[in-house]
């Protein structure tokens, strides 16, 4: 079992242009609390710029974001006193909107090598392949994929699906997905949904999972919905939600959020 | 007196020594090189020294032996010197190394040739001439090790569809200094793949020449340098294209660490009037691991023909690239080990293309070699800044 604990979470971001107040930092997110356990799927749904993106990566921990107030912890573990790779060996994974090319690294290495990390020994070989090869042929990606280099010219499905690929493989505890379904065409939505079904049916998955849109929630089937506006939690409720959110958009919560 | 360099691209060179008046260090072609450290070798250094050794292993029928200069057939690839460097060599060398591989043969394995300086003192002139015949196919690894003070001339003259793979390892003690001057021509429809791979020497400066003797010609250039501190590794390079349908590809990549790391890359390319159809495609990419380097990458291509394939060049300069470094950490990969992958992955490719299995693995385990010298050993301390310089 393991409980992400987000409490009261401020997060600034170096600016590029002056914010007028003379600190050069932009406020992005302005006090969020959120909980997530074993078991669950929260879907945080909200308009461009609101700050959804910033609460994964703040999580993950990106350097460009700075943390100003609040708490992370995983399992009463500190996880803002974490180094980036100290996250994800404690069971935190981000799969990313824009994942990054590394030329000259391939997939298969890349993999083996951040599997070793997260297990703190080298997986046994034979199995190792075996569950690569399965993981990559149920995202229907080819055996050649192993040896491209890593997200080097890969299209927009590919890079999504390698990084279901990875949450699969490298097992963690939590893990929050960035508009995965974002450039997604209707059959890719789809294998990368059973793929996240899959990774949820294992036992004690909690899965935060990151969208502008309503579509992929067709597939999977979240547990919680949070709307997410300017920065903070601007409403809570079950699936129901997603539905309403369909239909009327989030003009009411955008306007709400301007006064 | 001094040579026609009205375009630095294609001096006229002359093999009196009285053309070419001492470097100071402002001419367009020195003006990177730290001449202060060369020892003499652009000014009067004598260059007669013997301290060394040289081992070459052969496979049947080719034939690799000193032949005195005066009977030897060096300028046979059209050079003529065009620095001060290269005119002393010509004047002082008393032989030619020649290695010759007969018209059609298919050489099993590599020819390696390797030089053994066993000291600095005494600086020492050498000449090569490399003969691949019409339709052979062959490689040859030059391999360079010890401590010296070498000026060499290089000439490699390719037959009628010859391939040579020509390999250039400069893994001197840190104290050696190797100015080399090398010049190719490529016959018909032949195709040179002239490989540099630096990692030793105090002061290292290479310059590559290549033409054609006909259409059809394909030269590819491929370089690997690491430059550690106080290192100055220069790498000059030009292609004239001066037959139509010749193809040229330059990838050029170093990585520099350490105080006063420095490297050059001059990359020329000239499309004569006569190049239509040609294709050529150079570019440079440098890894900046620490602060206190200086990687200068100059590209520069002149055409007077429209009537061509493509031509291009691209050169930049980045530090560890912090997108990178985050996705690969956001797997679990420690810093260190995040940064080793990025350093491999970057020499990876051009490792793959030299295609020379014999040397495949000792260039990765340099390559790790030289990255335990810093990158591995204390990444806390390198800057983290991303800088991206783009030219095209």
């Amino acid at each position: 079992m393991s409980t992400l604990e987000i409490k009261d979470l401020h997060v600034t971001v170096d600016a590029e242009k002056d914010t007028g107040d003379g600190t050069g930092h932009k406020e992005i997110l302005k006090g969020v609390t959120l909980t997530v356990k074993s078991g669950e799927t929260h879907a945080i749904m909200g308009p461009n710029g609101s700050g959804k993106s910033t609460l994964a990566y703040s999580v993950a921990g990106h350097p460009k974001y700075t943390i100003t107030g609040g708490s992370v912890t995983l399992d009463g573990n500190d996880v803002l006193a974490m180094t980036v790779d100290e996250r994800a060996r404690a069971g935190l994974f981000l799969a990313m909107q824009y994942p990054v090319e590394v030329p000259g690294v391939s997939v298969s290495n890349f993999l083996r090598t951040a599997k070793t990390a997260i297990d703190g020994e080298a997986p046994k070989l034979r199995t190792w392949v075996k569950d690569v090869n399965a993981t990559l042929d149920a995202l229907n990606l080819d055996a050649t994929f192993g040896q491209r280099s890593v997200n080097e010219g890969f299209s927009g499905g590919e890079k999504k699906r390698h990084e279901i690929a990875q949450m699969e493989l490298l097992d963690p505890g939590m893990a929050i997905l960035d508009e995965t379904d974002s450039g997604l065409d209707i059959d890719a939505l789809k294998i990368v949904s059973e793929g996240v079904n899959r990774f949820r049916a294992k036992e004690d998955k909690a899965v935060l999972l990151i969208t502008h849109y309503t579509r992929i929630l067709r597939y999977i089937q979240p547990d919680f919905v949070h709307v997410f506006v300017n920065g903070r939690i601007a409403d809570e409720g079950g699936p129901e939600l997603a539905e309403e959110l369909e239909a009327s958009g989030y003009d009411k919560y955008v306007k709400a959020a301007a006064v | 007196m001094g040579l026609d360099v009205s375009s630095h691209l294609h001096p006229v060179g002359s093999f009196d020594l009285a053309d070419h008046p001492v470097p100071n260090g402002r001419e367009e072609v020195w003006r990177f090189t730290p001449l202060k450290r060369l020892r003499g070798l652009h000014d009067e250094a004598v260059l007669t020294g013997t301290d060394f050794d040289v081992k070459v292993e052969a496979p049947e029928g080719v034939v690799a032996h000193s032949v005195p200069s005066a009977g030897s057939e060096r300028g046979a690839s059209g050079f003529v010197p065009t620095d001060r460097v290269s005119a002393r060599v010509w004047q002082s060398a008393a032989d030619v190394f020649t290695v010759e591989v007969p018209a059609e043969a298919e050489l099993s394995d590599p020819v390696f040739v390797t030089f053994t300086g066993h000291g600095t003192a005494e600086a020492v002139a050498g000449q090569l001439l490399v003969k691949v015949g019409a339709h052979a196919t062959a490689t040859l690894v030059l391999r360079f090790q010890g401590s010296a003070t070498f000026a060499d001339n290089v000439e490699i003259v390719l037959g009628d569809g010859a391939r040579l793979t020509y390999v250039t390892l400069q893994d001197w003690a840190d104290d050696a200094v190797h100015h080399s001057t090398q010049h190719a021509l490529v016959g018909r429809d032949a195709s040179l793949k002239h490989v540099a791979v630096t990692f030793g020497g105090d002061v290292v400066r290479h310059d590559v020449t290549a033409t054609y003797a006909g259409p059809g010609g394909d030269i590819e250039m491929l370089g690997l340098y690491f430059a550690d501190a106080g290192q100055h590794i220069e790498h000059r390079l030009f292609v004239d294209h001066n037959a139509p349908k010749t193809r040229s590809h330059v990838t050029y990549k170093g990585a520099l660490q350490g105080q006063g790391a420095h490297t050059v890359w001059i990359g020329n390319v000239l499309i004569r009037k006569e190049a239509e159809g040609i294709e050529t495609y150079e570019e440079n990419r440098n890894l900046v691991l620490t602060d206190g380097c200086q990687a200068d990458s100059v590209p520069n291509l002149e055409i007077e023909t429209g009537e061509i394939e493509g031509a291009g060049h691209a050169s930049a300069t980045g530090r560890f690239d912090d997108e990178q470094l985050f996705y690969l950490r956001s797997r679990g990969i420690e810093e260190k080990e995040a940064r080793r992958l990025v350093v491999h992955g970057f020499f990876n490719d051009l490792i793959r293309r030299i295609a020379v299995p014999e040397l495949e693995e000792q260039l990765a385990a340099t390559v790790e070699a030289e990255l335990s010298k810093n990158v591995l050993r204390d990444a806390s301390s390198l800057g983290s800044s991303a800088t991206m310089v783009k030219e095209d």
